[in-house]
């Protein structure tokens, strides 16, 4: 949490500055000539504070769920095998956990640095279609080629997430390219993907019933082995997306100037899609596709943190998680004895918050 | 947007009647719809000819005239021209909805499946199949209301005055993720037989089709068609020059705006209501007819005729595509508008209007 001086410097800087934010689509840069450098040990503290958060939601969904745990009895059966509540713990509520820790930071991430690869605040694997294009290969595989484990689609999902991603760019990235006009770019594609999806699951009433329950995004049917495939796929993708923090600020200034400050611009946009497509093929391969977390993690984080991707995107490594979690966990709660999907959850979360960031007058000035 | 070439010269032919009335056309535009509609007639009478009973179009056309043996008349008119008329009518709904849907949102890409009304009347649907069980009049009842509560949704979270251009393709996709997400909710609480039968509902399907299913969506085109062409073609034109330059002209912009939109929506709506939420035929309908007649402006009789031929003839082709399958319609137009928005993505993004 900001110290006293931090918020000293920002009522002082909250004048002009601010409205010169308001003018256009602002860049990260000008939003950072405007925002007061807040002090990195306040960023360190409020960090810190994201970690104790995520903690406690960690907790939660071990120990929420039809046989309700107290935390201590959690605990006991996360290290105690001969606990009552060991099998529950281990066999359901850790796979599910960690795969929506993992899928979280994944999602998240992805975007943070779709946001600012393509310097659109409305920008989110899900709405932008690369969920889809991992679905739909997802899909594929599981329909055509009889592929059912998550080692064997996660490469289709990657595939299906990077062609996605690739011609996205080429369409709505780039000069010129409007948040309006790449989140309609996008969901064009989802409509395609979808429709597709559709398709095959019409053609296939088999697969059908695996594939309804997937195609909503969901955490409930975690294995452990899917959780150990996934990790490595998503350690590189944040290992990745951290590296891009620095060129990718550099890069928000324009490319020019980037070029001038030493950064390589082709060569940071290249790693930002190989990144995005490892982070949101890993999510959508292992709990099918999940809107709205790559949207609204990143709109608080940099409320809190001010726009430079050094500290946004290690706090939305932490939030992003607990947002996931949390929503999994409510979903847990809300319509007991059955639950709510996780991506339902975060639709119905997330939709609306979506709508705010339309409406608000700074969300109209970056959408004309 | 609304590009057009600005090398060409729209060129207007003008009928004056002695009474001192006046009409302005363009002739390549009613060459296209004709063009149009004659293609779209023309698949009708080769759809209604095939199948498991074939029959030459010659005898086709005869029956339709009235003068066919009692058994051809049978099957022309009671269980096939139902499903053409109903093609026909679900095509050129969704043709003019798109041209009415593209031409306000000025972007090419502003159809009613992205801006989600066909979610909407997903909604509806699965609600009734999920929920209730009911029949086929209910599922089109709800698709109808799923819809036009979506249009009202949209409309008023898109906020006063916010129903131009970009907020309402915003708020439109806002909404359209969320509603998908409550149709997948939707999906995982069916039991797999009703889950079957809505997920081949939710792809858009004219199997079986009779009067019953025809008539709503062919009375609101009887109604709204003429109202849309005639009253609004003109303001619709002027706003595609912007706001600013329509309310100089004199167009009662909000006004104008709402009516097009509550007609568009009903189209939408009803179309979902009779063949479920056909994919694409509203995007590519109007880019296609107005690569055709060359002209910039909304260009609503050659979109609608546009769709009717387009819907016909995927439902063709979706009878066709797999021997000893038969596809629902939506598949092929799933796949080929695809493949044509991928396109479309690709070249529109260098003149910029994407």
């Amino acid at each position: 949490m900001p110290s006293t001086r931090s918020t000293q410097a920002e009522a002082d800087a909250s004048g002009p500055p601010r409205a010169r934010r308001t003018g256009g689509p602002a860049p990260a840069s000008g939003a950072r000539a405007a925002r007061p450098v807040r002090s990195r040990s306040a960023r360190a503290a409020g960090l810190a504070g994201a970690l104790l958060l995520l903690l406690a939601v960690l907790v939660l969904s071990l120990a929420v769920g039809a046989k309700p745990l107290s935390p201590a009895e959690a605990w006991d059966g996360l290290v105690h095998s001969g606990s009552g509540s060991h099998t529950v713990v281990h066999q359901m509520r850790l796979p599910r956990t960690l795969l929506g820790l993992l899928a979280g930071v994944a999602l998240g991430l992805a975007g943070a640095v779709m946001q600012a690869l393509t310097r659109n605040p409305l920008a989110d694997p899900g709405l932008l279609g690369i969920n889809a294009g991992a679905s739909a290969a997802v899909v594929s595989a599981i329909s055509f080629a009889g592929i059912s484990s998550f080692a064997g689609f996660v490469w289709f999902a990657f595939a299906g997430a990077g062609v996605v991603a690739v011609l996205l760019y080429a369409v709505g990235g780039g000069h010129g390219a409007t948040p309006a006009r790449l989140a309609l770019a996008g969901s064009a594609l989802n409509a395609a993907l979808f429709s597709y999806v559709n398709a095959v699951q019409l053609l296939d009433t088999a697969s059908l019933d695996r594939m309804r329950f997937w195609t909503v995004g969901s955490l409930g049917a975690a294995q452990p082995s899917t959780v150990v495939r996934v990790a490595p796929f998503v350690a590189a993708g944040l290992v990745l997306a951290l590296l891009l923090a620095r060129p990718l600020n550099a890069m928000a200034m324009g490319e020019d100037a980037a070029r001038s400050l030493g950064a390589r611009p082709g060569r940071a946009r290249i790693a930002a899609i190989a990144a995005v497509t490892l982070l949101c093929g890993s999510a959508t391969a292992a709990c099918g596709p999940v809107v709205f977390v790559g949207l609204m993690v990143p709109h608080l984080v940099r409320a809190l943190t001010g726009p430079d991707l050094r500290w946004l995107l290690p706090y939305c490594a932490v939030l992003s998680p607990a947002l996931m979690l949390g929503a999994d966990v409510l979903g847990r709660v809300l319509v007991r004895p059955s639950e709510l999907q996780v991506g339902i959850v975060m639709v119905v979360l997330g939709g609306p918050v979506f709508l705010y960031f339309v409406r608000r007058p700074r969300g109209r000035a970056a959408a004309a | 947007m609304s590009g057009g070439d600005p090398g060409r010269t729209q060129r207007f032919a003008v009928v004056r009647t002695p009474g001192g009335l006046s009409f302005r056309f363009r002739p390549r535009a009613l060459a296209v719809s004709a063009v149009c509609l004659l293609v779209a007639l023309g698949l009708g009478v080769v759809l209604i000819g095939s199948g498991d009973f074939p029959m030459a179009p010659a005898d086709v056309v005869r029956t339709l005239a009235g003068r066919g043996s009692p058994a051809d008349s049978l099957i022309v008119n009671e269980i096939r021209l139902p499903r053409v008329a109903a093609g026909l009518a679900v095509g050129a709904a969704l043709g003019l909805a798109g041209a009415i849907f593209q031409s306000l949102v000025r972007n090419p890409l502003g159809s009613p499946d992205i801006l989600g009304f066909t979610q909407g009347a997903a909604t509806g649907v699965l609600a009734v199949i999920v929920l209730a069980g009911g029949g086929s009049a209910a599922v089109a009842s709800g698709a109808a209301a799923g819809g036009i509560a979506t249009g009202l949704l949209v409309y008023a979270a898109a906020g006063r005055g916010g129903a131009h251009g970009q907020r309402l393709v915003l708020v439109g996709i806002g909404v359209a993720a969320i509603l998908t997400g409550v149709n997948g909710y939707l999906l995982t609480q069916a039991d797999i037989i009703d889950a079957a039968r809505a997920v081949l509902w939710l792809t858009g399907s004219l199997d079986g089709r009779d009067w019953a299913d025809a008539a709503p969506v062919l009375a609101a085109l009887a109604v709204l068609g003429p109202l849309v062409l005639v009253g609004c073609g003109r303001a619709l034109r002027m706003l595609e020059m912007g706001d600013d330059a329509a309310h100089g002209l004199g167009v009662p912009i909000a006004r104008a705006r709402l009516i097009m939109l509550a007609a568009a929506v009903l189209l939408t709506s009803l179309a979902a209501a009779a063949a479920g939420p056909v994919s694409f035929v509203a995007l590519t309908a109007p880019q296609l007819a107005r690569r055709l007649t060359r002209t910039t402006g909304p260009n609503l009789l050659p979109a609608a005729c546009m769709g009717a031929a387009l819907l016909v003839a995927a439902d063709w082709a979706a009878q066709r595509a797999f021997p000893g399958h038969q596809l629902p319609v939506g598949v092929v137009t799933g796949l080929l508008g695809g493949g044509y928005l991928v396109w479309l993505l690709v070249t529109e993004r260098r003149t910029g209007r994407i």
